[in-house]
């Protein structure tokens, strides 16, 4: 077994472009959940329709990939209004109800027969993405250090999607860092309070869905970069409770504690996956077969989620003294 | 109250009736009605609140006063009725637009934000915030000098309140009586004209009581008309200019202290069915400081 490579694909992996992606969709459930107190579970529907937004765009109409993006922005404030207008007025569980339930009908809708035309249905999109990778300023080849290496290709994603993480972070941290902010925190504790106070507490929470839901959108449309191909199906639920995962354990309701998730996260990931392929592929494992690794992924993240709950609830770098604030 | 040794009667004139017209009315109730299922929670038929009073909203538990206070702030609705504040009539405004006109509430059940600061508390209930739009909030410029003046009138209040040396704690961390403090002091942030408190004393600390008393009687000095629920009888006798009696949702009785002592209904209707102590020992200690009217 080489503990090396291990380590350095798993370093590539946190650092990559995947990572990158995730930690900017859980940027955007960080306002929704950390600072609103909005129970979002339906966070990939906005990837969803950030994804064809530009894949549909660009490979259905023909517009340019700018243009795209400007859909998939356009795509995710119709979708959180859609969300928000209805369910903003009431208690907050209508609102997580409606989440996960709207990203699946969402999806089964993009995937529909009759939807084939615009969005390729089950097979999906593809040929999309190439002015962004005509646009890569990094000449070809390998770039890195030790083990470490990425391609040309990847490189250019990095930068672009670390610089949108970056800028995302930035943003969250000027308004949470204002009175804007002030109240956003307010309502997560009390509405009605906030309410009292004359602040107008439904258009607060519907600008906290559409700039969260955007940087879902982002980052969906970022996956489609990404894989330059892209059917509905790989926007199921369990793309949310990675992002809720990730969040937990970065720490919610801190700049980057979403940031930090996705890394640590997808680091334990890698080195996870890896470890068992090289444990069942000498043998040792012999009950092991390669196609047990997804399923015990999943065993591994819902453990890591128990253990934090139990030794560090505020998570990596959460507030402690906030977390044992006594609610009632 | 013993510390007041010449009572004003503020609300000289007016006859001890349910329903009477007040000379200068900051709220005026007509026929508001609200039930839950079958039961008649809240069927006020006329009520006015006089300006720049302290008003004391009794009776017994379940007789309506908080679900009164919440149709009036537009935390309810309303299944009949009007009311208006300032000459404006409120039906159909929400929570947050009936606090801007100047009405303000309190919570019976306190509603610290427990995650922030107690001067975020404060600040965060300062109206007309440049930064508290989406896109104000990212020109800092645009609103430093509104929050180092709005941070100042809330240090102001915190003192007041004996509250300025939390100012950097979570408000979760305060005791339920300070909590009760800090709600009453993050109201005042509002500006508001008129204040609706829903049980200010209750869980406070007895030695804090009397200060918070005091300060009651300084907004209303300043020309602040406060509206109030309680229980404790020596409270209300001491420092209400009028008092309205609510029985069943419906008012049985307003008038001054004094009339509303000698109202056998109230006494009947209010310390029969809520007060343990006999009603002749409640209501004679309350007497006292009146005893020279
Ligand atoms: N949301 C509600 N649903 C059903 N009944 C309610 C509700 N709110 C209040 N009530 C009922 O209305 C009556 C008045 O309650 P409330 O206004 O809280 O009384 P008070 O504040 O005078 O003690 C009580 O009988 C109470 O049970
Ligand atoms: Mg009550």
């Amino acid at each position: 077994m080489d503990f090396m490579y291990i380590l350095s694909s798993a370093f590539e992996t946190a650092i990559g472009p995947i990572a990158a992606i995730y930690a900017l969709a859980a940027i955007g459930l960080n306002l929704h959940f950390g600072y609103t107190g909005l129970l979002n579970f339906g966070q990939v529907g906005f990837m969803l329709v950030g994804a064809y937004g530009v894949a549909v765009s660009v490979t259905t109409f023909g517009l340019p990939l700018w243009a795209g993006f400007a859909v998939s922005v356009a795509c995710a404030v119709v979708l959180a209004l859609l969300l928000g207008i209805p369910t903003l007025r009431l208690r907050a569980d209508y609102l997580s109800i409606c989440t996960i339930a709207v990203a699946e009908v969402a999806r089964l809708l993009y995937r529909a027969s009759f939807a084939q035309e615009v969005t390729g249905g089950v097979y999906g999109l593809q040929r999309f993405a190439g002015d962004f990778y005509d646009a890569n300023p990094f000449p070809p080849g390998d770039y890195g250090v030790g083990d470490i290496s990425f391609s040309a290709r990847d490189l250019w994603l990095m930068t672009v999607l670390w610089g949108l993480v970056a800028l995302a972070c930035l943003v969250m941290w000027l308004l949470i860092h204002s009175p804007w902010g002030r109240v956003i925190k307010g309502i997560r504790e009390d509405e009605e309070a906030v309410r009292s106070l004359g602040k107008n507490v439904f258009v607060y929470k519907m600008q906290s869905l559409v700039l969260g839901g955007v940087f879902g959108a982002l980052a969906g449309a970022m996956i489609a970069i990404n894989q330059q191909t892209i059917t509905p199906d790989q926007f199921m639920p369990q793309v949310t409770f990675y992002l809720w995962a990730m969040l937990l354990l970065g720490g919610a309701g801190r700049t980057l504690g979403p940031v930090l998730g996705a890394v640590v996260m997808w680091f334990l990931l890698t080195v996870f996956d890896e470890l068992l392929r090289s444990l069942s592929s000498t043998g040792i494992l012999p009950f092991l077969q390669g196609s047990d690794v997804g399923a015990l992924r999943h065993a591994m993240v819902g453990l890591t989620l128990l253990l934090l709950i139990v030794y560090r609830p505020q998570g990596i770098i959460g507030n402690r003294k906030e977390m044992l604030v006594n609610v009632k | 109250m013993s510390s007041d040794p010449t009572p004003v009667d503020r609300m000289a004139g007016v006859a001890p009736e349910p329903g009477v017209t007040k000379p200068d009315p900051i709220l005026t109730v007509d026929g508001v009605r609200r039930s839950f299922g079958g039961l008649t929670a809240v069927d006020v038929e006329h009520l006015e609140v006089q300006r720049g009073t302290i008003t004391a909203l009794i009776g017994p538990n379940g007789a309506g006063k908080s679900t009164l206070f919440n149709l009036l702030t537009g935390f309810d609705r309303v299944d009949a009725g009007e009311w208006s504040f300032e000459g404006r009539r409120l039906n159909r405004l929400g929570g947050h637009q009936v606090a801007r006109t100047g009405m303000v509430r309190t919570f019976q059940l306190t509603k610290a934000l427990t995650r922030l600061t107690v001067m975020d508390n404060m600040l965060l209930a300062a109206p007309g915030q440049t930064g508290e739009r989406m896109w104000g909030a990212f020109a800092r410029g645009l609103w430093g000098r509104q929050e180092r003046a709005n941070a100042e009138r809330a240090e102001a209040l915190l003192e007041r309140f004996k509250l300025l040396a939390k100012k950097d704690e979570m408000a979760g961390s305060l005791s339920g009586g300070q909590r009760k403090l800090l709600e009453m002091a993050r109201s005042l942030m509002v500006n508001p004209s008129m204040v609706m408190l829903d049980e200010p004393m209750a869980g406070v600390n007895p030695a804090l009581v009397q200060s918070l008393l005091g300060h009651i009687t300084a907004l209303r000095d300043e020309g602040m008309t406060v509206l109030f629920v309680e229980h404790d009888m020596d409270v209300i006798m001491g420092i209400s200019d009028w008092i309205v009696v609510l029985a069943q949702g419906r008012v049985i009785a307003e008038g001054r202290p004094a009339d509303i002592r000698a109202n056998k209904e109230v006494v009947d209707a209010y310390l029969g069915t809520h007060h343990e102590e006999p009603s002749d020992t409640a209501v004679p200690a309350a007497a006292e400081p009146e005893e020279d009217r």
